[in-house]
């Protein structure tokens, strides 16, 4: 308290650092935003003249031709998260409810440890493993090997979630439950899930908007396809397949398309995204009446 | 009022011992708890009365490493043999905890009529007069009849507790355990729940753990008091509350500790 007035210039300088630590932190959360809106810019800009009918409907087109579509790739991105999906979520959803309702202290940590490490493996690493898997005894690349490969990928993501949300319905509602004399299991799936549910769901979601952009994996199993194709022991056509191809190509047509097939992707993704948030949004809405 | 041990006991605990791996919890507790009629069970915070109350429907299992010996017997079954699952017990031991938990993603007559859909009931007719019936002991019919299907987390505090109440009566338990059943709730939701337990002793046998002296005082018919995980003295309630035998339990119930 004393000497007020001979700290003064202290004081002054403490302003300062307020002042230019406040900017810093300030320039740094604007620095996180922007490659988004750069990003977006971009493809906007650039992809947004391509977009028409035809590019939703058409196969792409030979090359020199232009014009055409990647109506393919998007059905085949479509067919790929749906295998994902059918791979990826009960096996993660099941290997969470095990986790958070049954399970002992040691092996969780040991499979949430395996959980972390999968989640951290590089997407190409992935994409090795399950062509050594499926598309080498099988013979040939397929849209099974893809579909596989982006569950797998999947499964830690989707189990992780699952086990936390889980892990926040009280436990008042378990020992409700089983005080009726409702089996485990039975309580499990009709009381303790329920009361999850809209959680789970939006882990999944955010694992399949994930795995949607990935195209590492997809190259070893899927590999592409320029026609229709909707078999899935041959090659398939995706998203990120096409944008990868038409990308690294040396023809203007082609560029315009990969801009505009990203542009795409990245709607699919932020869609998802945005539909997780009105999920979100609406359970803290429920919770307060 | 009647007398600790009128017929044929709904419970008789004997020589019960509980662990949680190597720290005993209760030390050879040794009970008549009778039919139709409120048991309160009393002492300081970790005592053991909960445990107590758990294990008389296999509850405390849930704690890992949790183990028993002694026995308990309902009505003559005893609810720890070899071929018995706890799932059983709890059917025939209900159970209201502190915390009113009505399911949330359920409706007021979901909450009341799951435990008996998910042990198989499925007669619409049969389920409807169950939840009618298990209101109504609840003393909760009236306010919620009209509204049946709304969430059951749009209850207020109160109701949702004798809603829990009406989920465990729907079950037709023989022994309606309680535990701490009004400690969260207002005085006049509180009186709601203690009338309410007056009412349901001509049909249930009832135990209690409270931590409010006048509640037990008011309510039950016996008293036991816990202190360290041992009964210290149990007996008919007012005996316990005006000439106890121990000077243990005149400290606690008049409040010089715990």
């Amino acid at each position: 308290m004393q000497a007020a007035t001979a700290n003064a210039p202290n004081h002054v300088w403490r302003k300062c650092k307020n002042v230019i630590m406040q900017s810093l932190t300030f320039v740094c959360a604007i620095l996180v935003i922007t490659p988004l809106v750069m990003v977006f810019y971009h493809l906007v800009w650039q992809g947004f003249t391509s977009i028409n009918w035809e590019f939703f409907t058409q196969l792409p087109k030979p090359t020199g031709e232009t014009g055409g579509g990647i109506g393919n790739a998007i059905v085949g991105t479509f067919i790929l998260l749906a295998e994902a999906a059918l791979v990826g979520i009960p096996v993660g959803v099941l290997g969470g409810v095990y986790l958070s309702e049954y399970g002992s202290t040691r092996l969780n940590w040991a499979i949430r440890f395996a959980a972390d490490i999968l989640n951290g493996v590089p997407s190409i690493t992935w994409g090795i493993v399950v062509y050594a898997l499926m598309v080498v005894p099988m013979h040939g690349f397929s849209a099974l090997a893809g579909g596989v490969v982006l569950g797998m990928m999947m499964i830690p993501l989707v189990m992780r979630t699952t086990e936390e949300v889980l892990q926040l319905v009280p436990n008042g509602y378990r020992e409700a439950a089983l005080a009726l004399g409702i089996d485990k299991w039975k309580s499990i799936i009709q009381i303790v899930i329920p009361a999850a549910l809209r959680g789970i769901v939006t882990g999944i979601l955010l694992a399949l908007a994930r795995v949607a952009g990935e195209t590492a994996p997809l190259m070893f199993t899927a590999l592409g396809n320029q026609y229709w194709s909707h078999k899935l022991t041959e090659p398939m056509a995706a998203l990120p397949l096409q944008i990868f191809n038409y990308a690294i190509s040396p023809y203007d047509d082609w560029h315009r398309q990969a801009w505009a097939g990203a542009l795409i992707l990245l709607l699919l993704v932020l869609t998802t995204n945005v539909g997780v948030r009105f999920l979100a949004r609406d359970r803290f809405a429920k919770r307060k009446h | 009022m009647t007398t600790a041990t009128p017929q044929t006991p709904a419970l008789a605990i004997r020589d019960l011992s509980v662990y949680f791996g190597a720290p005993q919890v209760l030390k050879h507790i040794s009970i008549d708890i009778a039919a139709r009629a409120v048991t309160a069970i009393i002492g300081p915070s970790g005592c053991g009365k909960s445990t107590f109350l758990r294990s008389l429907n296999r509850m405390h299992e849930l704690v890992p490493e949790a183990r028993m010996t002694g026995d308990i017997r309902l009505f003559g079954d005893d609810i720890y043999a070899r071929q018995i699952d706890p799932v059983i017990v709890r059917r025939r031991v209900g159970m209201v905890f502190q915390k009113s938990n009505p399911f949330p993603t359920m409706s007021i007559a979901e909450n009341v009529t799951v435990g008996l859909k998910l042990n198989g009931m499925r007669n619409v007719s049969q389920l409807f007069e169950r939840t009618e019936q298990a209101l109504t002991m609840a003393a909760l019919w009236d306010e919620v009849k009209d509204r049946l299907d709304a969430p059951a987390i749009s209850l207020s505090g109160g109701q949702q507790q004798r809603l829990c109440i009406a989920r465990a009566l729907a079950m037709q338990p023989e022994v309606l355990l309680m535990d701490e059943p009004a400690s969260a709730l207002d005085p006049l939701a509180t009186a709601k729940i203690e009338d309410l337990i007056m009412e349901l002793k001509k049909d249930y046998t009832i135990v209690i753990v409270t931590h409010n002296m006048q509640q037990a005082a008011r309510i039950s018919d016996t008293t036991a008091f816990f202190y360290m995980g041992e009964l210290v003295e149990f007996g008919v309630t007012a005996k316990i509350f005006t000439s106890p035998s121990k000077k243990q339990t005149e400290d606690y119930v008049t409040g010089r500790f715990g």
